[in-house]
């Protein structure tokens, strides 16, 4: 791993009392997975675990039951959309059906060109602004097929996660 | 309208720690210090805050739990994990206003002598996650954190721990077990997070609004507090309302309006959208009792619907709900009980982390039933069974999950009985969905 990433784990690690090292372990799989293309591949996992002085086992253990880890390699842009039962009363089924039919995708699939990745999550606590998908760190929401499309040509345009750090100071 | 505690000053600029200074904020860490710790204990059980993460719980009660003579460290723990269906006040509460959480955090760790404290906010509010470290820096740099803090002696420090994604880490030991970097297993208790909690050490978990809610009473003191509201039900409640409504978002009202009130005021949801009738509502996140209109409005016995703890359990589970976590689901004529109720099942078995028999296998099969009702193959039995299996996961499990996830199907049944029927008769949707 790259030294800065090192370090970058190290202040991770100080937020906890020591001995308690392994507390850091969300944070630092978030990061890793950022820099591994999206995903958590057993290598980087178990350079995790040796950096963390645990058993390999521990960091499957914790990937596995966790969401937001992806274990396989992913579209560039992962398309969340939340089909809990409140979005779904004011139309995410048809924004996912939409997706799917402009980029001729199911649920859980990678669009050909390698793009675009599509999944069902659960209530991502946006349901006033619903329906609502989310990508990388990041929320779109009060979705309609317009404004969806809007989003995906900035994605195809690769321009998307610099507004969208622009617009939250990150 | 009522007063503002924790969203008050909205519209003026509090989001960055000058703009939140000008308005007063950061005194209650000066006033705090000038207190006896016991002392501020008291006055937040004087004022009747029950915790707004959905169990209610008395926030003064649960601290005075907390054991303080083990010599261990303790540790003080914000619950930011905000996945409960329906519910996005917590969200919008640290989004707009991140430091009154921090103050809160400062004037609870204070008072319970922890000095290390976290706040584990769902991993998906990653971009929420950046602001209140960045606002956290700011209370460094200003000296409300750190060692010292404005020459009292007491030092605090405080991070922010993502999780990854998973509903049950809301669960309070489920939280411990994975800031401790660990899968999200609920624990057995006793023994309670108060002796056994972080690292084994004696700790609080409070939910976000709940701690937003101490700076106001440690300010004016736990009496006015108590005055706001009805009977047991005291002080302000954060509402998220959403659905088929006007008016999504996020509310602080007076606890005791009125249902109806709260429903059809344009200073609130602003009515059912499209000019539509009102057919139910789930009025505190998705693992309440859902109600028809005659019964939301309405207690069995003819009185006004009340938003207060009391008003909205009065009736029990024949005719009654909760106000659980706040988040109130408002659905119109033309929602198909049985999908929703579908949908929600799905949910709990995805969400359950497997360790109880009947939460596993009784999640899963819920949904599959229902599933099987409302694309029309099911059978009349079918309906009894769901409400069965309901019955059988209730109070046989380590973490109220388990009767979380069977009292919206229970209750639906109840309520909307006939709608089930007519996907069987029928054998297919009749809203066709
Ligand atoms: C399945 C389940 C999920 C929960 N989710 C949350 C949650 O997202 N946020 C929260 O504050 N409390 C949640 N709770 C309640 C917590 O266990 C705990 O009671 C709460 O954090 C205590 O804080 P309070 O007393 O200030 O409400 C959940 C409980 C259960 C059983
Ligand atoms: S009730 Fe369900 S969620 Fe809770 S511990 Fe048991 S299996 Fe896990
Ligand atoms: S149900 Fe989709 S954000 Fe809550």
């Amino acid at each position: 791993m790259r030294p800065e990433l090192l370090q970058t784990f190290d202040e991770l690690v100080a937020c906890y009392p020591e001995g308690k090292e392994k507390s850091a372990i969300l944070p630092i799989l978030h990061l890793v997975q950022k820099e591994n293309d999206g995903y958590l591949s057993v290598a980087v996992m178990d350079e995790v675990a040796a950096y963390l002085k645990i058993q390999p086992i521990e960091v499957y253990e914790v990937a596995t039951f966790y969401t937001m880890f992806k274990l396989k390699p992913t579209g560039k842009y992962v398309l969340e959309v939340c089909q809990t039962g409140p979005c779904c009363l004011v139309g995410a089924d048809g924004i996912i059906a939409h997706l799917q039919n402009t980029l001729g995708i199911g649920m859980n699939e990678t669009s050909a060109d390698g793009l675009f990745t599509l999944r069902g999550v659960e209530c991502l606590a946006a349901c006033g602004t619903a329906p609502v998908m989310q990508v990388g760190d990041y929320y779109c929401e009060n979705l309609t097929p317009a404004t969806t499309d809007a989003l995906l040509t900035e994605m195809r345009d690769g321009t998307f996660f610099a507004r969208m750090e622009r617009e939250n100071g990150d | 309208m009522g007063i503002k505690i924790l969203l008050q000053d909205l519209d003026q600029d509090i989001f960055s720690i000058e703009g939140y200074r000008a308005k007063g904020g950061y005194e209650s860490v000066r006033k705090a210090f000038s207190m006896p710790q016991d002392d501020i204990i008291e006055e937040v059980k004087k004022s009747g805050l029950r915790g707004r993460g959905g169990a209610s719980f008395p926030t003064g009660l649960k601290w005075s739990f907390l054991d303080r003579k083990s010599g261990k460290p303790r540790y003080y723990v914000c619950n930011a994990d905000e996945s409960e269906p329906g519910t996005f006040k917590d969200r919008f509460l640290m989004e707009k206003i991140p430091h009154r959480l921090i103050e809160g955090m400062i004037v609870s760790s204070y008072a319970l002598g922890a000095h290390k404290s976290y706040i584990y906010i769902r991993g998906e509010l990653m971009w929420i996650a950046n602001r209140l470290k960045r606002a956290i820096a700011e209370a460094y740099r200003d000296g409300f954190l750190g060692q010292n803090i404005l020459g009292s002696g007491y030092d605090l420090d405080l991070y922010v721990h993502p999780g990854a994604g998973a509903y049950i880490c809301g669960e309070e030991t489920a939280l411990l077990e994975s800031l401790e970097g660990k899968r999200g297993n609920p624990r057995m208790k006793p023994p309670f997070s108060a002796t056994v909690g972080l690292y084994g050490c004696p700790t609080v978990v409070n939910n976000v609004e709940s701690i937003a809610s101490i700076p106001w009473i440690v300010m004016n003191g736990g009496d006015a507090y108590a005055q706001i509201g009805i009977g047991k039900s005291t002080g302000t409640k954060l509402i998220s309302a959403c659905g088929h409504i006007n008016n999504p978002g996020t509310y602080e009202i007076d606890l005791g309006m009125t249902v109806e009130e709260f429903i059809y005021s344009d200073a609130y949801c602003g009515g059912i959208k499209d000019g539509k009738e009102l057919k139910a509502v789930i009025p505190g996140g998705s693992s309440v009792p859902i109600l028809p209109k005659s019964l939301i409005l309405k207690t069995a016995a003819g009185e006004p619907r009340l938003m207060t703890y009391e008003s909205l359990m009065e009736g029990g589970f024949e005719t009654g709900s909760m106000l659980g976590s706040g988040g109130f689901i408002v659905m119109d004529e033309t929602t198909c009980i049985v999908r929703n109720t579908w949908n929600f099942a799905r949910f709990y078995h995805h969400e359950s982390c497997g360790q109880c028999s009947p939460c596993r296998e009784g999640t899963g099969w819920i949904e599959k039933v229902l599933h099987r009702i409302e694309h029309g193959h099911g059978q009349s039995k079918d309906i009894d069974l769901i409400v069965d299996i309901a019955r059988k996961m209730e109070g046989k499990t380590i973490c109220s999950f388990g009767d979380a996830a069977g009292w919206p199907v229970a209750s639906a049944v109840r309520h909307f009985r006939d709608e089930f029927e007519a996907h069987v008769n029928q054998k297919g949707c009749p809203f066709s969905c």
